[in-house]
């Protein structure tokens, strides 16, 4: 193993937070049994400003007695069953239709008890389907097909139907980012298997324990994109994933002429965010605002990639997914398979509860999760981890002003300056940022707060600075609006 | 619904209302350890082997305008911050460092109280009227200085010591100060020339050597460039301060040195100008203050060359033998617009 220094990586910021990863880096992944009940949701990756949009169009959608709900970036789900209505775990419960978005299964068999508003973790409460159930149903079994007789068409139908979003992250819809526009020329396929979060462990023990399916779902997507070659970028701490699926590449290279390059990468974070690692491999630069097909690359995380492999050779829904639950605030750590929709009160239980001195819970990583201050939120398709944290690992100090040691500067990944963003959002000027660049650029991979030596909460200023300037746009254009209507007005009289 | 277990005591009850004190903040959940009085302190830390240095060359009185330097920053933080009804924050430290780095600009014979009058104008009029830590325009220590050389012209450029090579470092307590005998090298070359400075400092080599050592006639902190490299090249190992600025100042005030320092064009003596004045004690520890130099490192070179063009006008055409202090202070409120023009190379120019 090469050390890190000389490992492929992108040249410009990224910091080193503790990883630890070895609280569940060794610990197989554990099958849980089914809970009493799950609550099938997820409003996920909604930005500040279509919050309120989506509120909007759920109430409407409720008074109108069609329920729509989200899993996903795009549109809510259509709602297929009924209240009172008998589901099988896999069937299909919730639709987007022709919209851009993902389907929604069963992920228990039982008897659907309703729609809800239940707790989320990102905005407030959305609803969700909530299944009863039913202790006495057996599970689904699943036999492989060869998905080699499939044409392209028919696999990106059976991606669809299974519901697969992007597990890495903003939870966009596979079947849609797979099915690129025949004018756009690409020629390399990244699978990303960097896990740079701090204690999150799903996707580095899914490489250990799947690499086989793993290097299937990269021919599938290959055949899909019709290309030949593919790139699996992990980080170097992580050399018994690495080894796997260099084995599973070897062992399956007769197979066809698909080139699979397993390629360890520096241990800095956000190696793992889809710029970064694009450069890290091919050294490319993706164009602010333009996506990552136009320098022909696409990007899609090993775990979803597996979860492809399952939808195409087994046919199998997205019903499961393995999350970490990690941190010192609880009994006992785990790679968990939850069905999707457990209540995280549930898995705190099945894994003995949580220690006395609990202070914080955060869905996701700790650079970029979500901190939560309820139990009530179930499992969602892009729920990597839960962390139980206690007062030790996490920050909780106050905040000074900046010393402008620029040290912000030198971490930010995309060369953007957060210091400024954060001193005109004091200053009450946000939005007067936009000058800084950041509304495209800026991911709030959390990189300069990290750094900060004043521990200022630098992307708190920055994701305030958005939701100023996004305010004045709207209030500009509906000014524009009127004026205009005035205007017509006036013509008319 | 959580059952107790026995092993662990007592488990939090989990359903959604026991569970509202858990902590809820914005991401990340995790920062970095270094934090704003750990850099502090650490720059302290560094900047103690000169001042230890000092005593045993100049007595013990360096010390103690030291202390009173650092307890008159610290008390007009604090008193002015209290007045004016702001957080105090004296603990971060960099009252501290200002009151050390004033000291070490101010010559070893001066009256001790004169550096009370320097720490008010350092730290109420310098940095706590402009808004407190990360808002002054100029490095406090050198506005102290700049103040007590305008107001009180004599002792702070009269005031030298000629350095003791025995132990008695009680030896100037309480006597005068030799204006003429103790002259500092800058003086010496800027008044009486090459010939003068070599008759009272010996031969060139034994002269660099005093020099690099701190054997010499100069501010309290001044002198040693050994005791000061060894601190600001630890700092950019920890990678506090970044090489640009103090490179840039140091090659840039030997090159004007060599080309106008001389009788002719190109004779200057680039490595005298170097090891003499406050110039290794301004390239890595006033030049290099966060809030009062550049952030980016292309700008940091161009406010590290101006400051040695600069100090090489002063010294060379100035009436004060010295300029490393002015060239500071003037170079420190082009900062702003150097971050202006020096922006940061983005990821993406965008389509």
């Amino acid at each position: 193993m090469s050390t890190n220094k000389t490992l492929a990586t992108f040249p410009k910021g990224g910091v080193h937070p503790g990883e630890h990863k070895e609280l569940t880096e060794n610990l197989p992944v554990e099958v849980m049994p089914y809970p009493p009940e799950v609550s099938l949701f997820l409003k996920q990756h909604i930005g500040a400003s279509c919050e309120v949009l989506v509120k909007k169009r759920v109430e409407k959608h409720v008074s109108d007695k069609h329920l729509f709900l989200k899993q996903h970036s795009g549109a809510l789900f259509q709602l297929l069953v009924n209240k009172k209505d008998r589901v099988c775990e896999g069937e299909l419960i919730g639709s987007t239709g022709t919209k851009l978005g993902a389907n929604l299964h069963a992920s228990v068999s039982g008897t659907v008890v309703g729609v809800e508003n239940i707790l989320h973790p990102q905005a407030g409460k959305a609803p969700a389907i909530v299944i009863s159930t039913d202790p006495e149903a057996k599970p689904c079994s699943y036999s492989p097909v060869d998905w080699k007789n499939f044409s392209r068409e028919e696999l990106l139908t059976k991606i669809a139907d299974a519901g697969i979003v992007g597990l890495g992250g903003a939870g966009f819809p596979a079947n849609v980012k797979l099915n690129v526009k025949s004018d756009i020329k690409l020629d390399t396929l990244i699978l990303n298997g960097a896990e740079c979060e701090p204690y999150i462990t799903c996707d580095h023990r899914v490489m250990v324990e799947y690499p086989l399916e793993i290097v299937e779902g990269a021919r599938i997507l290959l055949t899909i994109l019709g290309i030949d070659y593919c790139a699996i970028g992990v980080e170097n701490n992580k050399p018994d994933a690495i080894e796997a699926l260099k084995k599973a590449v070897v062992q399956t290279r007769s197979k066809n002429s698909f080139r699979i390059d397993v390629k360890p990468l520096k241990v800095k974070y956000p190696q793992g965010s889809a710029d970064q690692i694009m450069q890290s491999i091919t050294d490319r630069v993706r164009p602010s605002g333009q996506r990552s097909s136009s320098i022909g690359i696409i990007v899609q995380n090993v775990y979803t990639t597996k979860s492809i492999y399952d939808a195409v050779v087994l046919g199998k829904p997205f019903t499961e997914r393995v999350i970490t639950i990690s941190g010192k605030g609880i009994v006992r750590q785990a790679n968990l398979l939850v069905k999707l929709g457990t209540s995280l009160a549930d898995i705190v239980e099945y894994m003995g509860g949580t220690t006395p001195d609990l202070f914080k819970v955060v869905i996701g990583g700790p650079m970029m999760g979500f901190a939560v201050s309820s139990l009530d939120i179930p499992v969602t398709k892009t729920m990597p981890g839960v962390l139980f944290l206690t007062k030790d690992e996490i920050d909780t100090q106050p905040y000074g002003s900046c010393i402008r040691c620029g040290f912000c500067l030198e971490a930010c990944p995309m060369g953007l300056e957060p210091n400024n963003i954060g001193i005109y959002v004091e200053a009450g000027k946000g939005v007067d940022t936009e000058q800084f660049g950041f509304m495209d650029d800026c991911f709030e991979c959390g990189s300069c707060a990290f750094i900060c030596p004043a521990k200022r909460p630098l992307v708190q200023f920055i994701r305030l600075a958005r939701l100023r300037i996004n305010e004045a746009k709207k209030i500009k254009k509906a000014r524009e609006k009127k004026n205009k209507e005035k205007q017509d007005d006036k013509k008319t009289t | 619904m959580i059952k107790k277990q026995p092993e662990t005591g007592t488990f939090k009850n989990i359903k959604s209302s026991a569970l509202a004190d858990l902590f809820v903040s914005v991401s990340p959940h995790v920062k970095d350890d270094i934090t704003v009085s750990r850099i502090m302190w650490t720059v302290t830390a560094c900047l103690i082997p000169p001042l230890i240095l000092s005593v045993f060359i100049f007595g013990i009185q360096t010390l103690i305008i030291t202390l009173i330097s650092v307890a008159g920053c610290v008390a007009t933080e604090a008193i002015s911050q209290k007045l004016l009804g702001r957080p105090i924050t004296i603990k971060d430290g960099s009252a501290v460092i200002t009151g050390v780095l004033f000291a070490y600009v101010i010559p070893p014979g001066v009256p001790l109280w004169m550096p009370i009058l320097g720490s008010i104008m350092a730290i109420f009029v310098t940095k706590v009227l402009m808004g407190g830590i990360g808002f002054n325009i100029f490095n406090p220590a050198l506005i102290g200085r700049a103040f007590l050389v305008a107001t009180y012209p004599v002792a702070m450029t009269t005031a030298w010591l000629v350095p003791i090579r025995d132990a008695s470092i009680f030896k100037f307590m309480g006597s005068g100060v030799d204006a003429i005998s103790a002259a500092t090298p800058l003086y010496v070359l800027k008044h009486y020339g090459m010939t003068a400075l070599m008759e009272k400092f010996g031969s060139m080599s034994s002269m660099y050597i005093n020099f690099f050592i701190g054997l010499r006639p100069g501010c309290i902190g001044e002198t040693s460039v050994l005791l000061l490299l060894i601190g600001g090249i630890f700092l950019i190992y920890k990678k506090y301060i970044t090489w640009h600025i103090p490179v840039s100042v140091i090659v840039s005030t030997g090159f004007f040195t060599w080309v106008f320092g001389g009788e002719t064009m190109f004779t200057g003596n680039p490595l005298l100008a170097v090891l003499s004045g406050g110039l290794i004690l301004g390239a890595f520890f006033m030049a290099t203050d966060y809030v009062t130099s550049p952030a980016q490192k292309s700008g940091k070179i161009v406010f590290g060359i101006g400051i040695g063009a600069l100090t090489v006008l002063i010294r060379l055409k100035g009436s004060y033998p010295e300029g490393v202090c002015y060239a500071i202070l003037l170079m420190n409120p082009l900062t702003p617009a150097l971050d202006q023009w020096f922006k940061p190379k983005r990821f993406s120019k965008g389509a």
